[in-house]
């Protein structure tokens, strides 16, 4: 095996290992901290049932998104759902299609092409606004434009590779399923290649360390995520138990 | 007027560009060390206060789930940037939501994460210096804790999470706000946030009593610390003598009267504003909390019942049980503790109560939803109970109402830029500046729709309004109490001054 070969076989194997074991960190701390208080931004559903609808319609349809602004809504929408189709398309270099629980791997492809512009006009979008908006300019620090810019990166390679110029995906393929069984075959060297691996490898290191928190985050926000039911049920985190007995020794 | 310039009413709200450092100046008086001492603080600036202040940001991080989850999660997207009234008020960027939780966040970066640690320029992490705690104080006194900008983030922060805890950290190292930590002292000793003692206030009840006798001719009783009354009420301490607050007593204990209740006062419990949760300090908050517990079972209440004030019924409804319960000692067919707005509209569901309308027909009425009652709590047992309960007791006692533009009430509402501990006449440019959107919209509905006053369900409201709208050119009586409107309509049982409609009396003699 080349030189070329073992290094991103290292990469990423390490940029797995620091994205998993960073959420779990992140996670970890998010469950653990306490809410001491009930602070639903209201109004708030009543019942578990109804913080599930919330919590969906935030995640799926970014709900307060389109109520605060219809611009961000837009080019966000896009550029997440467009992700997420991309990710689906790429399970078809991790699992083994022949198999009835991956069905659907065969089904998403076609929409996971054209996801690639349609991510890169959400993301141009967003950049657009962060550059134009005076707003969005002032709020904005290095590190928010090149994230913007990794992820056309990203979006662009991974395009050209479909559109330009191809690469051996069976070999891509075959390189991947070597990492997950141990059983390590060559990567092809090329560079479009090499360049999308590289930044998506860059992308999973920085998850855990950046605001890419979000996504995990949203599950833990109390204005969200609250019953709004304080007066039918008292709320009393550890801490604030402890506190209490104390008090009353 | 001001030695400050007013912002101008056009034609619609505008969202200014932004002007860098245009607020800078504006910060509240510190607090001296007695009081920051009294309240468990330290007096005096510790030598090594970034080490306290990190350490103070490290607690509450482990302790508070919002402040830790917030501070890693936002986007920047921008979202939030034109949705604080201090923002359009001042074009101050610091004013904009995101930008006012950077001033933390910078800091939080520059010590607790990997990038900040070691590409702090990349990331926009600072060092804890003089002039970033000086911007702290500055711009964590200029939000109202409103919540506006977290109904419209896509995650939900909430910057009066944020503001909260700066000022808890604040205070961690000796640096309070006059405003609050001082009236926080009156509360414990005296038992309000105005320092009323129990004599001034059974006088000033005394007062009442004649005077709605002399008005009405029937002898609305205001009583205090009636051991063994069934219903606690806890008013805003405004309510005692300002206007228009003294209004909304006087219209509580009308209704009081019509429904035949047995309820007190408390002059240990007079108060139901908890500063304690403008600075952030839940055991500051709780021990303010736990007088209203005392006070109900000294006085063997079964009910507790909270007057007219927005921040108070958020400590009070989705608080107080937390911080002062459980309160199983207390009736348990109602809600612990009720608002009074849903007491008297309770009462006008079940047809008890009997309004003379016209009595309110030389007033064209809105109403300011305040914006902790909008989007920290609720009233009734569906959500935006807080919105529909307020709304239909005007209605109830009022002909002509309108609604502001949709999109400045409700949760979406302005604050009146008062709330939150700004309220002191040494923020009075922000105060003036924060509330353009909301005069604005009153603007709009006087023109449109010939309203001639705003009502409101909050003390804080009422005095900031009182107090700024001749800034813009409305007048100070044009801020009205809810419950004033109700005392205005509401038809006394035997009554023979000008409400008197003796014919119309029965059927309202049923007593609960
Ligand atoms: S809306 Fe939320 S995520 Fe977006 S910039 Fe404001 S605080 Fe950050
Ligand atoms: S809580 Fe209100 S005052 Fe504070 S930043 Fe948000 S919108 Fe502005």
């Amino acid at each position: 095996m080349s030189a070329l070969s073992v290094s991103y076989a290292i990469l990423f194997y390490f940029a797995f290992a620091i994205l998993v074991g960073g959420l779990f960190h992140k996670i970890r701390q998010y469950w653990r901290t306490p809410t001491p208080l009930k602070i639903a931004t209201t109004p708030a559903p009543v019942t578990q049932t109804g913080v599930i609808l919330r919590m969906a319609s935030e995640i799926v349809l970014f709900s307060s998104l389109f109520k605060s602004n219809k611009w961000i809504w837009i080019f966000g929408w896009m550029f997440h759902v467009s992700l997420l189709l991309i990710v689906l398309r790429h399970f078809r270099y991790f699992v083994d299609n022949t198999s009835i629980i991956w069905f659907w791997v065969p089904l998403v492809q076609p929409f996971g092409v054209y996801a690639a512009f349609t991510m890169i006009i959400g993301l141009t979008g967003l950049l657009a606004r962060r550059i134009l908006v005076d707003r969005v300019r002032y709020i904005s620090s290095p590190s928010d434009y090149l994230m913007l810019l990794l992820l056309i990166s990203i979006a662009s390679s991974g395009a050209m590779m479909k559109f330009v110029s191809h690469t051996d995906i069976v070999s891509v393929k075959a390189f991947f399923s070597g990492l997950m069984t141990f059983n390590f075959q060559p990567l092809p060297g090329d560079p479009l290649l090499l360049i999308h691996l590289g930044l998506v490898a860059t992308l999973m290191i920085i998850f855990p360390i950046s605001k890419l928190l979000h996504a995990p985050g949203i599950f833990f926000s109390p204005t969200r995520n609250q019953i709004d039911n304080p007066r039918e049920k008292r709320h009393l985190a550890p801490w604030a138990a402890e506190l209490e007995a104390e008090k009353a020794k | 007027m001001a030695d400050f310039e007013v912002p101008e009413l056009k034609e619609t709200l505008d969202i200014p560009k932004y002007v860098d450092g245009v607020m800078a100046h504006s910060a509240p008086y510190t607090a001296k060390a007695e009081f920051q001492e009294a309240l468990g603080f330290p007096g005096e600036l510790p030598e090594n206060w970034q080490q306290v202040a990190l350490e103070k940001m490290t607690d509450l991080r482990t302790r508070y789930r919002s402040f830790q989850v917030y501070l890693d999660i936002c986007v920047k997207c921008g979202a939030c940037t034109d949705k604080c009234h201090y923002y359009i008020g001042t074009a101050d960027p610091k004013n904009m939501p995101v930008a006012r939780q950077d001033l933390l966040r910078k800091v939080y970066r520059r010590y607790f994460t990997f990038a900040g640690k070691y590409f702090p320029k990349l990331v926009g992490a600072v060092d804890l210096t003089k002039e970033v705690l000086d911007d702290w104080y500055s711009y964590y006194h200029q939000c109202s804790q409103c919540r506006r900008c977290s109904v419209y983030c896509p995650y939900g922060i909430d910057t009066a999470e944020i503001s909260m805890a700066a000022r808890e950290i604040m205070d961690s190292i000796s640096i309070g706000q006059k405003y609050c930590n001082e009236i926080l002292g009156k509360v414990f000793v005296i038992g309000n946030n105005l320092g009323l003692p129990q004599r001034a206030l059974a006088d000033t009840l005394e007062g009442l009593e004649e005077e709605v006798e002399e008005d009405t001719g029937v002898a609305v009783k205001f009583p205090l610390d009636q051991k063994g009354a069934e219903i606690l009420l806890v008013p805003p301490s405004a309510d005692f003598f300002a206007e228009p607050h003294v209004d909304g007593l006087i219209g509580y204990a009308k209704v009081f009267h019509e429904a035949g209740a047995s309820w007190t006062m408390s002059s240990y419990a007079s108060e139901a504003g908890n500063f304690g949760m403008f600075i952030g300090s839940y055991e500051v908050m709780q021990k303010a909390a736990l007088r209203i517990r005392k006070a109900a079972i000294d006085l063997g209440v079964k009910r507790i019942i909270f007057g007219e004030c927005g921040h108070a019924w958020r400590v009070a409804y989705a608080f107080l049980n937390t911080l002062a319960g459980p309160f199983d000692f207390l009736d348990p067919r109602y809600p612990v503790p009720q608002h009074i707005c849903e007491y008297t509209y309770d009462l006008i569901q079940k047809n008890r109560l009997k309004f003379n309308k016209s009595e309110n027909d030389h007033m064209t009425l809105t109403f300011h939803d305040s914006c902790n009652v909008a989007r920290a709590t609720r009233m009734g047992d569906k959500p935006g109970g807080q919105f529909d309960i307020p709304r239909a007791i005007i209605k109830a006692a009022c002909n002509n109402y309108v609604d502001m533009p949709a999109d400045t009430i409700g949760e979406a509402t302005f604050c009146c830029a008062g709330g939150g501990g700004i309220l002191t006449d040494d923020l009075m440019e922000i105060r003036v500046k924060g509330a353009l959107p909301r005069m604005q919209a009153l603007k709009t509905v006087s023109v449109e729709d010939g309203v001639t006053h705003m009502a409101a369900i909050c003390a804080i409201c009422k005095s900031q309004f009182t107090k700024v709208i001749p800034y813009y050119g409305f007048t100070m009586d044009q801020i009205v109490s809810v419950h004033q409107l109700v005392s205005n309509a509401l038809v006394l049982t035997g009554a023979t001054g000008e409400n008197d409609s003796s014919e119309n009396d029965e059927g309202n003699t049923e007593k609960e």
